[in-house]
């Protein structure tokens, strides 16, 4: 399976299983979305569950909190990683907030899925990576696969969670990776990072579709005689502080790698989380291989910003060598 | 008055010739020269021209995503003929003849969506806002142009514009209650060029037409057939007389057919029939146009000799756009601020000593 395959398995269980989920959003029904993600289940599922919503990201975020309050499990898209901020009142002041402030009285049950990050070519608000401003609001579950696997597994998590979750897609992956995937219910926690490879020389902390670069500059470490240890983190927030803290004990330096702008970033999270955790163990400064603090370029000008294997190696190599 | 005698909330239309060039409403027939017109069509042809190549251009592979304006020609270039040199125009991304009009070349356009924000730096058009993805963030900021020329007291307009999808957005309602408050010189032009992509304006909004929402805002509006080019005239020289005399804002439902896809991403054929679009096609805006003007006889020229003439302009703009000045680092650094801070300054140090351990390395 794709990943676009294993999400659209992942919603056809829950359509299945679960009367209650809906899903929705701009194209999301007659042509199954614009990466086709939806594709097949308004016509197995009928218009009342799957459908095209006017084009308005607020009210679909905002008629999701009302749905979700009111014992459905809606599961809407935002069309792309750009497209969401329209929704961003609604998700910060109340997606995030409902559960608290009615003292738990109402719960938002909602996914918010949408396709994030560049590398594809596209037009101005079509290559963001959000993560930091959707992790840094209280109340928000934040999640990015980096296979079909753990995609179709989590999003069911999503699914299945009381909480509200943000549900980011790796759009430059949806097709690029395919993967034996059970067709079967399956789930994964959320909230649990994994350790892809083990290593003992440095922790590589990534997701989404900065994974696979990842793999590509450990090609590169191995040949330089550097051991590298891989952690998925799969889930941004909540944060799995044990098992970076397990790693960093062992090995003592850590690089970020993070397609986003740098400051204020998840990488700066991690590296605080560095300090916490494993200040004493710390044998470099942590690194952040991430954006620069720029507007993410057009076509043109992404060859600068989006992060390459050798530009992960030349950090790995300079933590190490340090 | 053509706002009270075409009243959305009746879903009249405002229609000047039809499907085949005749004149149905000789008493509205717009004030304009036979050179005018027959200018007006070479103009729409430039743009369908421009148009086509560009769509082919991304075929080849040799530009990025593109959305094509097929169909929706008189409605930029009508407008093209009444807006003045110092009116701004506030475009969403679907108004490449009426942005030629204004000054804009294809070579910038090509540029923009070749993935080059030089595209967006309209050297011979300082009126003219980059093209607008975010869908109905423009309109707000058209009104705030308005305010500024309200302030001033000139008697500029403003020309902006939003598709039939666009409509459902919070940016719209606020931007025309805020034009409506304000009195602003705004000319609001919605293209229901029937999809927001796949989805159809039946679900978009159950009202009974776009213009009747100027209603709620206290605003003239009037629904005019997007595909007859005198109506759009008509319609565009009363509404810029309106608001260039202080009397506010007008809406303007220009009612056409996106005959292209949405963008070269997109498959309509998933979404919509044949028929459908055979049925749209003969109200074509450039046909109407054409017969129009060989029954009067005012058509002279060659087609095919222009089309061959303008496929020449427009491939030397594209490759103009092929050979600008290649994608610098600078590029991506010296435009976020107009003074860079130092931790961005160092950014671009850091990487440029990647870019030599890069060097070195090979």
């Amino acid at each position: 399976m794709t990943m676009v395959q294993a999400i659209n398995n992942a919603l056809d269980i829950k359509l299945a299983e679960d009367g209650n989920v809906v899903v929705y959003g701009e194209d999301v029904g007659v042509v199954g979305g614009v990466f086709r993600v939806t594709e097949g289940l308004q016509k197995k599922y009928g218009a009342e569950r799957v459908f095209d919503s006017p084009l308005a990201e607020s009210a679909i975020v905002g008629t999701g909190v009302g749905m979700a309050l009111s014992g459905l499990r809606p599961v809407v898209e935002m069309q792309f990683d750009g497209f969401s901020y329209p929704a961003f009142n609604q998700v910060i002041s109340n997606v995030s907030r409902m559960h608290n402030r009615s003292r738990g009285r109402f719960r938002i049950p909602m996914v918010i899925r949408f396709p994030y990050g560049g590398g594809i070519n596209a037009i101005e608000h079509h290559s963001e990576s959000p993560e930091a401003l959707y992790s840094h609001i209280p109340g928000l579950k934040v999640i990015a696969p980096s296979t079909p696997h753990d995609a179709k597994g989590l999003l069911i998590s999503a699914i299945e969670s009381d909480d509200p979750v943000i549900f980011m897609e790796p759009k430059r992956i949806y097709r690029a990776i395919k993967q034996e995937v059970s067709t079967d219910k399956f789930t994964i926690p959320i909230g649990k990072a994994k350790v892809l490879t083990e290593g003992t020389d440095v922790t590589v902390v990534a997701f989404g579709a900065m994974i696979r670069e990842c793999q590509r500059a450990m090609v590169m470490a191995k040949e330089a005689g550097i051991s590298v240890e891989l952690i998925d983190l799969r889930t941004i927030y909540p944060i799995d502080r044990e098992t970076i803290r397990v790693s960093l004990q062992k090995t003592g330096r850590l690089v970020v790698v993070a397609e986003a702008q740098r400051s204020f970033s998840v990488g700066s999270e991690l590296i605080a989380i560095a300090n916490e955790e494993a200040f004493l163990h710390l044998e470099a400064p942590p690194r952040r291989v991430m954006g620069f603090d720029t507007i993410i370029p057009l076509a043109q000008g992404e060859k600068y910003f989006m992060i390459t294997p050798e530009r992960i190696f030349y950090e790995i190599e300079k933590t190490v060598k340090f | 008055m053509i706002f009270e005698e075409f009243n959305p909330s009746e879903d009249k239309m405002l229609k000047i010739i039809d499907n085949d060039g005749r004149v149905v409403r000789p008493d509205l027939f717009p004030e304009i020269s036979d050179d005018t017109i027959v200018e007006a069509y070479k103009a729409m042809l430039f743009e369908r021209v421009a148009d086509e190549m560009a769509v082919s251009f991304q075929r080849q592979g040799r530009m990025f995503t593109y959305p094509p304006n097929k169909g929706q020609e008189a409605i930029h270039i009508a407008a093209g003929n009444v807006i003045r040199e110092n009116d701004w125009l506030v475009p969403a991304f679907r108004e490449v003849g009426l942005m030629l009009a204004k000054g804009v070349t294809m070579k910038e356009i090509f540029l923009y969506y070749n993935g080059n924000e030089q595209g967006s730096n309209f050297k011979n058009a300082p009126r003219v806002l980059p093209i607008n993805v975010p869908i109905g963030t423009q309109l707000p900021h058209a009104v705030g142009i308005g305010y500024s020329i309200k302030y001033r007291k000139k008697e500029d307009v403003v020309f902006t514009y939003i598709g039939d999808g666009g409509t459902s957005e919070g940016d719209f309602s606020e931007a025309l209650n805020f034009a409506g408050v304000w009195q602003v010189p705004v000319i609001f032009t919605i293209q229901n060029n029937q999809y927001a992509i796949s989805v159809p304006v039946s679900t978009q909004t159950n009202s009974v037409n776009l213009a009747v929402k100027s209603v709620a805002f206290g605003i003239p509006g009037i629904k005019v057939d997007g595909n007859d080019f005198f109506a759009m005239y008509l319609v565009y020289q009363k509404a810029s007389e309106h608001a260039r005399t202080g009397k506010g804002p007008v809406l303007i439902e220009a009612l056409t057919y996106r005959c292209g896809a949405h963008t070269t991403s997109d498959d309509p054929s998933r979404y919509r029939t044949k028929e459908e679009e055979a049925e749209w096609e003969l109200s074509d805006p450039l046909f109407r146009l054409k017969k129009f003007m060989e029954h009067k006889g005012i058509w002279k020229e060659n087609e095919e000799k222009l089309r061959e003439k303008y496929k020449k302009e427009v491939e030397q703009q594209f490759l103009d756009a092929e050979n600008f000045t290649p994608y610098s680092l600078e590029d991506v650094f010296d435009y976020m601020y107009v003074e860079m801070p130092d931790d961005l300054k160092k950014q671009k140090e850091e990487y440029q000593q990647f870019l030599a351990w890069k060097g070195n390395r090979k």
